[in-house]
């Protein structure tokens, strides 16, 4: 099944990235208003000799690292130290890395009643509104709008085995199956791998990793990432920071297939925009 | 049902009521509970309505004009589960005659005009894939280039699952089309109506700057029987609420469906920096005023909407015949 891998309990979690790839890392906490949400972790570091901000989903590997960091499904103060983070790195000037890694945002409760819709909305809009270089990384598994609140960047890189859905298989499979021992069909109609992504636009570029999968030789798929970061950095450099804002909403604006005959493929929009159907 | 029942009210009680509310089952005429604005005249239980009877309730009568009606809807992954996904477009299209989950177009609410964007449930539970999120790029873009306010009517189960990946880009490409229209400060203002939650309730819908919601309407990102069954946590009471999401401190005001188009009109006059509306003795009702102001915006909505069916035949050609060529009708709910 496709979501194996990319669920790997021994696969590289985002410490593990930051750990390789990362000099100096100082971790920041807290959302300040309330609390620290460890299934969220960021702080700001060194990569190859720049200044940079990095936020990531954490979902530890023993069962005692995966119950503190909540199996990297996020509460609204991680998206709120999330959001906070960001601001701080637009004050500063300093690229945005994130790394995506979450079975989905924590459906509790008090996660909701804190206010988990608006603060995965939030998240996205203070994404979209920045103007410094954001990249995005799916190292493992990029579920929902839990996983999609870290990734509204210039560029979308995936490691070749994760996955990025709308929607676990199982719980797809439990909704329009109405049974969740559908799962493997629903991953399968769901396309959710690297490859599956690159052809629908809905990522740039897939990250190869070690034969059988990141896990086994971990220092290879954090130095593969490493180069494919510095080279879509480095691109992204060349772009203005106004237009960098400009072109990111550009790029969800062109995600999704619809056919308008009133407006062909190309034609500009009296109001700025360019249609954009795909077919 | 009882049969005895049955028969002896045939025979001696009360005709059975043509409407009972399923709320407080207090029965009512059919033509009551319409003139109510399908809220129950017992309890005020607020039913669920489609995007077209919503429109002719909160918008200036006959000022709305629909747009973009030809964006249509693909199967980009070719995706079937028990049904395939193109069967089920033609079936929620003929259950409620719209083309897809969302109308939008150009209107006048209590006098100002705006873009308006409605969504329905009715169709695949409201669920938001590509046309969705194009429609509501364009009412953004249509509002912010034309400096008008954006009215959005959410009502959504979450995303249109069957458009994979390409549905959850539309939460991103949503919360974009909010930053180019706060870019602008162009005013937005969300309604959110039963039920709204996932995708919708986590974009753009929360993003407005000022956000209602009728009462009794759920509000939750995850579903109750998602919570339920993931964390075994029992729900407390109304959990998911209108009313306890305002006490959360989650929504500006909830609005009872009779207030809603002068609430609505009032919030778009106090962020556009419009003037105070004379509600003096004697001045009609919002809905029956015919003063200058209302006509006024007859007259934009009209151009507007000449506007951007010429914009998008082609480019900035001019279309002399446009501005005069009668509006389109808006079809009877």
């Amino acid at each position: 099944m496709t979501v194996e891998i990319a669920r790997h309990k021994e696969r590289p979690r985002t410490r593990d990235y930051i750990h390789y790839l990362i000099d100096g890392f100082e971790e920041l906490k807290g959302d300040r208003l309330r609390a620290d949400d460890p299934a969220i972790v960021g702080g700001l570091g060194w990569f190859r000799g720049r200044a940079v901000l990095v936020v990531g989903h954490q979902k530890g590997r023993t069962l005692d690292e995966q119950t503190v960091h909540n199996f990297g499904m996020a509460r609204p103060e991680g998206y709120r130290k999330a959001q906070r983070l960001f601001k701080l790195a637009e004050r500063h000037g300093l690229p945005v890395l994130t790394f995506v890694d979450t079975p989905g945002a924590y459906p509790g409760i008090a996660a909701e009643e804190g206010g988990q819709a608006r603060a995965i909305a939030e998240t996205m809009l203070r994404m979209a509104r920045l103007t410094v270089p954001v990249i995005a990384t799916i190292i493992g598994e990029g579920g929902s709008g839990g996983a999609l609140a870290l990734a509204v960047a210039d560029r979308v890189l995936m490691l070749e085995n994760a996955t990025y859905s709308v929607i676990t298989p199982e719980g797809c499979a439990a909704i329009l199956w109405r049974d969740a021992a559908f799962a493997p069909q629903a991953a399968e109609a769901l396309r959710p791998t690297a490859s599956q992504l690159l052809e629908l636009g809905a990522i740039e570029k897939i990250v190869a990793e070690p034969r059988g999968g990141a896990h086994h030789h971990p220092e290879t798929a954090a130095q593969r990432l490493g180069e494919a970061l510095a080279e879509t950095l480095a691109e992204l450099d060349q772009i203005a920071p106004q237009q960098r804002r400009r072109q990111r909403r550009e790029r969800f604006r062109r995600l999704g297939r619809w056919s308008d005959p009133e407006q062909p493929p190309g034609s500009m929009s009296l109001f700025g925009g360019y249609s954009t159907t795909l077919e | 049902m009882n049969v005895t029942l049955e028969i002896e009210r045939r025979d001696n009680g009360p005709a059975k009521p043509e409407w009972a509310c399923p709320s407080c089952h207090e029965g009512a005429r059919n033509r009551e509970v319409r003139d109510n604005l399908m809220v129950c005249p017992h309890c005020s239980h607020h039913l669920r309505i489609g995007a077209r009877e919503r429109i002719r309730q909160l918008t200036d009568e006959g000022t709305f004009r629909e747009l973009w009606t030809m964006v249509a809807t693909l199967d980009p992954l070719d995706f079937t589960d028990i049904e395939s996904y193109p069967e089920r477009l033609r079936a929620a299209k003929a259950k409620t005659g719209l083309s897809e989950a969302i109308v939008t177009g150009a209107a006048s609410i209590d006098g100002t005009p705006c873009v308006l964007a409605v969504m329905d449930f009715g169709f695949m539970g409201g669920s938001m894939g590509s046309v969705v999120g194009e429609k509501l790029w364009r009412s953004a873009e249509l509002a912010a280039g034309e400096d008008l306010p954006l009215v959005a009517v959410c009502s959504s189960g979450g995303a249109r699952m069957q458009e994979g990946i390409l549905s959850l880009m539309q939460m991103a490409k949503t919360s974009c089309a909010v930053d180019l229209i706060n870019e602008a400060t162009s005013p937005f203002v969300a309604v959110l109506v039963d039920p709204c939650t996932g995708g919708v309730v986590a974009s753009f819908a929360t993003l407005a700057d000022v956000c209602i919601a009728e009462p009794g309407a759920l509000l939750s990102f995850s579903g109750p029987r998602v919570i339920a069954e993931t964390t075994r946590e029992a729900l407390p009471e109304g959990f998911g609420s209108a009313e306890r999401n305002l006490n959360l401190g989650h929504l500006d005001a909830v609005v009872a469906r009779k207030d809603l188009r002068e609430r609505v009109g009032n919030y778009l006059r106090l962020l556009g920096g419009g003037e105070e509306p004379d509600r003096g003795e004697g001045s009609e009702a919002p809905a029956g005023r015919t003063g200058r102001l209302a006509q006024a915006t007859l007259e934009r909505a009209r151009t507007l909407a000449a506007h951007a069916r010429r914009s998008l035949v082609g480019g900035d050609r001019q279309d002399p015949g446009a501005a005069e060529e009668p509006p389109a009708r808006e079809p009877a709910p």
